[in-house]
């Protein structure tokens, strides 16, 4: 067995600071002897230097969660405070970036300890050796605060990173330099009244702490994802917050990649949190050879993941959606709509479970400590659009998507309970609704998006102002229906009236022609939200129309078998350079039944 | 380096404390010595400066804190590996159980082992070929993949994994292929028969055995799937072999894990288990996979019977979370002497598509395979009619997808325990039962295989 170098007792000796095990249970360290621990600092515990954080103090003891497995640790083994909170490594070179919970490059860890995860292991988060183009924007002698951009990086072929300065930093450009720089590299002198401070492309940021804006503001943009059942039926906003349960074999998975490929977000951050490890290694082999569809360019060129699958430590679990969102943050205050999926936020909750136990806290609902609920509200609420710090003036958002895994699918445990407190929009995926082919397996009925009306506004002013109205009259047809249903079942069809038959019609061809999306289908995968509209509208006309003629006298037969209706069900192979199309069928709706 | 000490302070249930001690770690392993010269293996749980609390595998019937002895043995559970572990038989921590000579190891190595890094996981496609029609057509078993068996109490779940483990082979035929089957906390009799399955079959020759039975000390039990893992991946990803893990019965592991959270009075989860529940079977389940770059992989079969046949109880739904799918037995299916008793439409395999199509196994499986599913199940509401209205009250389609469901279980699920088909004549099989339907109602296969494999065949 591998045994650690012996001690240097002076050493140790010079560097007073050393604090001492007293006891390990599990992922949680204590340990006394560090007069200076402050709550959330990072320490390295024993002789394999392993990555721990301070998460209570109680008189001199301070207690520790430890991001890898503890065996072989015990009683006097040595914990070394840094001084420092657990922070990720900000600069160019984090797109197209694999880490795990804490930053650590898998990739690099692969090239240093092979095909599994070994203890002790370590890399940064962003290389050392790479060199970067930079192109400075500041001049010397110019006046700067923190979040001014200095410089720009051609990060990758689509995303032009913008090197900031970093907080707490005012004063005059001293030095500027261009020119190949590696991330530690000093590109900037910047007289302060503290003396001149230096600038790298490297900065640090404590995960645990949302990045300062100039100010907030409510989302009033969808963020545009092409899926039909989300964009019309139940929209996000950029800013905005979605959660999305996914029982076993609902299609969650597809309905991420469809989302993450499509949606018109700059920035797109995938934590895989406490997931399978097969299910991580799809994303991760899927994803490179995802092309964006906006740029045609590779989609890893604007993606970062963070993969802390459920065989990884707990603890590293517990921190990888502070390190994915601290990255969002960054990308966000650069001016760009970033986009971040967390899958799964139970698997979260659970390690806040695991440590909570462990240190002994008193226990909520279902063993999930007492401020479970806030810190997830806490988490969402570092989505959001915002004005960034600095200048020049820039806006950018956050939002996010975060799966929930509910035991046994029960909706009313407590994390997806605490979720849906905080966020706007709920996806309800059903597993029912996957077994009859209906992808996406959004439940119509259950779903619901409080962003809904103001989002009806922009679409009315930026796509059509009959918008609004389709949807109303759509959703409303989509209830009628369930209640229909419900008649059928019991007293049989023919106890409906002709109207009410119509409406079921009506909805089976919002089902079949509308909400059903096929994401491998090459057209139908996205649809604009043109074509999203004119699709909704042409369908609500023949209602009307059908409804109309029906009352007329029309037998409901022939108004059923009109070849129009085969023409709207095929809409959605349609591209936006054939919007004419729609007039066409429009025409043809209203020849059939006039 | 051993450490002993005459200083136990504590005995609760399994656990042992043992208190004055020096330079323990966590995680280390532990010998007891009971005052009547027994010896059982332990391990650190818990340390502090004070006490260390170990956990016996074992009985702690006898101990005492006065005369009992324990000894630190300097490192924690390790198993010593070599490829000459093929054809034994073992007990839940490693030591010869068939009478055997000891093992001399190539290595020893940790059992907890360490995740495998993400991106060096090669996503499992490659097909295995069970024999066994409910799950290479309908939930294929990819390799590298984890399909556990939901079963319940008296569902032949042993029958059916053993049936997979003689049958189970890869159709592109490469690598040398190896079983090992952990049992824990089943009866003598179920592990016999396990024993004798392979022996009968000469399986047992590229198989190798840990057994813990209902007997031993549920303790051990924690141990045993990570002995068995561990072994396992020294054979995959040492040695080169495909290796299939049979894992019976995982509601026990999690039983003994129940028992040792409660003895500590741990803040239980639900129904009593500890909140790490998920953690902890995943440290177990994710040991499956395949590597890039090494010819081996790691197959799972665990088994657990479900409590009250209940899928949400936490055990099989937090497996469920973690697996790559389920297979499940259904009680009525057993009750109607078909055999094996596999509820294909609750059952999953997500691996599926990937493992499946015209390079892997043939390119009509996977919308046959969708057609079938869709067209049992209307079988199966028709059935549900049928029982309130009276068959005759039926529609004639809706009596001919009852028939169809009829057949469907009988002649497709239902197989003889030797009987191994191949995944062609399952697929035919699958086309045969189809021509009982009208042509126009097979809408999710394509029409060009409709007309290659359908072809003029009747009913």
């Amino acid at each position: 067995m591998a045994r650690p170098e012996p001690v240097d007792l002076a050493e140790v000796g010079l560097r007073r600071a050393h604090g001492r095990i007293i006891r390990v249970a599990g992922p949680l360290v204590v340990a006394v002897g560090i007069p200076e621990a402050k709550m959330y600092d990072v320490v390295r515990v024993g002789p394999d230097r392993l990555l721990g954080e301070i998460i209570e103090l109680r008189r001199d003891q301070v207690s520790i969660q430890v991001y890898e497995e503890t065996g072989d640790l015990g009683p006097g083994d040595l914990v070394e405070p840094t001084g420092a909170p657990l922070s990720v490594e900000l600069g160019p070179g984090l797109l197209g970036s694999i880490y795990d919970g804490v930053q650590r490059p898998l990739p690099v860890l692969a090239e240093l300890s092979g095909d599994f995860i070994t203890r002790g292991v370590d890399a940064p988060g962003l290389s050392a050796e790479r060199r970067w183009s930079v192109a400075p924007v500041v001049s010397t002698g110019d006046t700067v605060g923190p979040g001014d951009i200095i410089g720009l990086v051609q990060e990758t072929p689509l995303i032009e990173h913008k090197i900031m300065v970093p907080q707490g930093i005012f004063g005059r450009v001293a030095e500027i330099r261009g020119g190949e720089r590696t991330v530690d590299e000093q590109i900037a002198l910047i007289g302060t009244e503290h003396g001149v401070q230096e600038v790298t492309l490297r900065q640090m940021w404590p995960v645990r702490r949302p990045r300062p804006v100039a100010g907030k503001t409510s989302p009033t943009v969808p963020l545009i994802t092409g899926q039909r059942v989300v964009d019309t039926f139940f929209p996000l906003a950029k800013g905005g917050t979605a959660t999305v349960p996914g029982p076993f074999g609902s299609g969650k998975t597809v309905l991420q990649h469809a989302l993450a490929k499509w949606a018109d977000a700059q920035i797109i951050i995938f934590i895989g949190c406490g997931e399978r490890g097969n299910e991580m290694t799809d994303v991760l082999t899927e994803f490179p050879r995802l092309i964006d569809p906006h740029s045609g360019r590779p989609l890893m060129e604007r993606t970062v993941l963070i993969a802390n699958t459920s065989n990884m430590p707990v603890a590293a679990r517990e921190a990888s959606i502070y390190t994915g969102i601290t990255i969002a943050e960054y990308y966000r205050d650069m001016g760009y709509d970033v986009a971040l999926q967390a899958d799964s936020t139970s698997r979260w909750a659970e390690a806040l479970r695991e440590i909570s136990g462990r240190l002994e806290e008193m226990p909520g609902e279902e063993g999930y400590p007492a401020y479970l609920s806030s810190r997830l509200a806490a988490f969402y609420e570092r989505a959001g659009n915002v004005r960034a710090e600095g200048s020049p003036e820039r806006r950018g958002s956050i939002t996010v998507i975060g799966s929930v895994s509910p035991p046994g699918g029960d909706l009313s445990e407590p994390v997806v309970q605490a979720t849906l407190r905080v966020v706007k929009v709920f996806w309800g995926l059903e597993d029912k609704l996957a077994y009859e082919r209906h992808f996406p397996a959004i439940n119509w009925l259950i779903s619901y998006s409080l962003y809904a009306d103001r989002l009806s506004e922009w679409w009315g002013a930026e796509v059509d102002p009959a918008f609004p109205k389709a949807r109303r009259e759509a959703m409303a047809v989509m209830q009628v229906e369930s209640e229909l249903k419900e008649i059928v079942r019991l007293v049989g069809a023919d106890s409906l009236s002709l109207g009410e038959r119509l409406i079921l019609e009506t909805a089976k061809m919002i089902r079949e022609d509308f909400l059903q999306q096929n994401a491998f289908d090459e057209k139908d995968t996205f649809t604009s939200i043109a074509r999203q509209f004119h699709m909704l509208d042409l369908i609500m006309s023949w209602h009307r129309l059908a409804l109309k003629a029906a009352e007329a006298g029309e037998p409901l037969e022939r108004v059923l078998a009109a070849p129009v209706r085969e023409a709207i069900s095929k809409t959605k192979f349609l591209t936006d350079d054939e919007l004419s199309r729609f007039a066409e069928i429009k025409e043809e709706l209203s020849s059939t039944y006039e | 380096m051993n450490r002993d000490y005459l200083t136990i302070r504590d005995v609760v249930g399994p656990l042992v404390y043992v208190e004055r001690i020096t330079d323990v770690k966590y995680g280390e392993l532990v010998d007891l010595q009971f005052p009547d010269g027994r010896v059982s293996r332990g391990q650190v749980l818990d340390i502090s400066e004070e006490v260390a609390v170990v956990q016996s595998f074992e009985s702690t019937q006898g101990i005492d804190t006065n005369q009992t002895k324990v000894r630190f043995i300097g490192h924690g559970l390790e198993l010593g590996v070599s490829g000459d572990m093929l054809g034994r038989v073992f007990d839940g921590l490693g030591k010869p159980k068939d009478g055997g000579p000891r093992i001399l190891p190539k290595k020893r190595l940790d059992v907890n082992g360490s995740p495998i890094n993400p991106v060096e996981r090669a996503y499992p496609d490659d097909f295995i070929e069970t024999g066994i029609s409910a799950i290479d057509g309908m939930n294929p078993l990819v390799r590298g993949q984890k399909l556990p068996i939901f079963s319940g109490a008296g569902l032949p779940h042993a029958k059916l994994s053993a049936q997979i483990a003689r049958q189970g082979k890869v159709l592109s035929g490469e690598g040398e292929f190896a079983v090992v089957f952990g049992a824990f906390g089943i009866t003598f009799e179920e592990a016999d028969f396990f024993i004798k399955e392979f022996r009968r079959t000469a399986a047992i020759k590229r198989s190798v055995l840990f057994i813990n039975l209902a007997d031993d000390p549920p303790v051990e039990r924690l141990a045993t799937p990570r002995v068995a893992l561990t072994a396992a991946e020294y054979l995959a990803f040492e040695l080169g072999m495909h290796v299939l893990v049979i894992m019976t019965d995982m509601t026990y592991y999690c039983e003994a894990l129940r028992e040792v959270s409660s003895a500590r009075r741990e803040v239980p989860g639900r129904r009593g288990y500890p909140g790490y529940l998920y953690t902890d079977l995943a440290s177990i389940y994710e040991r499956a996979g395949r590597i890039k770059g090494r010819p081996g992989s790691i197959t799972q079969l665990p088994v657990l019977t479900m409590t009250d046949d209940d899928k949400t109880h936490p055990i099989p739904d937090l497996t469920g979370y973690i697996t790559e799918g389920q297979i499940i037995l259904s009680r009525d299916l057993h009750r109607r002497d078909i055999y094996p008793p596999i509820d294909v439409m609750p059952s999953l395999s997500r691996l599926k598509e990937k493992g499946i199509g015209a390079e892997k196994t043939r390119e009509d499986h996977s919308g046959l395979s969708n057609q079938l599913f869709s067209a049992y199940a209307r079988g199966k509401e028709a059935r549900e009619l049928a029982v309130i209205l009276g068959e005759q009250a039926l529609s004639e389609t809706d009596q001919i997808y009852l028939r169809f469901a009829t057949d469907y279980e009988e002649r497709f699920v239902n197989q003889g325990e030797d009987e191994r088909r191949t995944i062609g004549e399952t697929l035919d099989l699958g086309w045969s039962l189809l021509a009982e339907l009208p042509r126009e109602e097979l809408k999710r296969v394509k029409p060009e295989h409709i007309d290659k494999f359908l072809g003029n065949r009747v009913a």
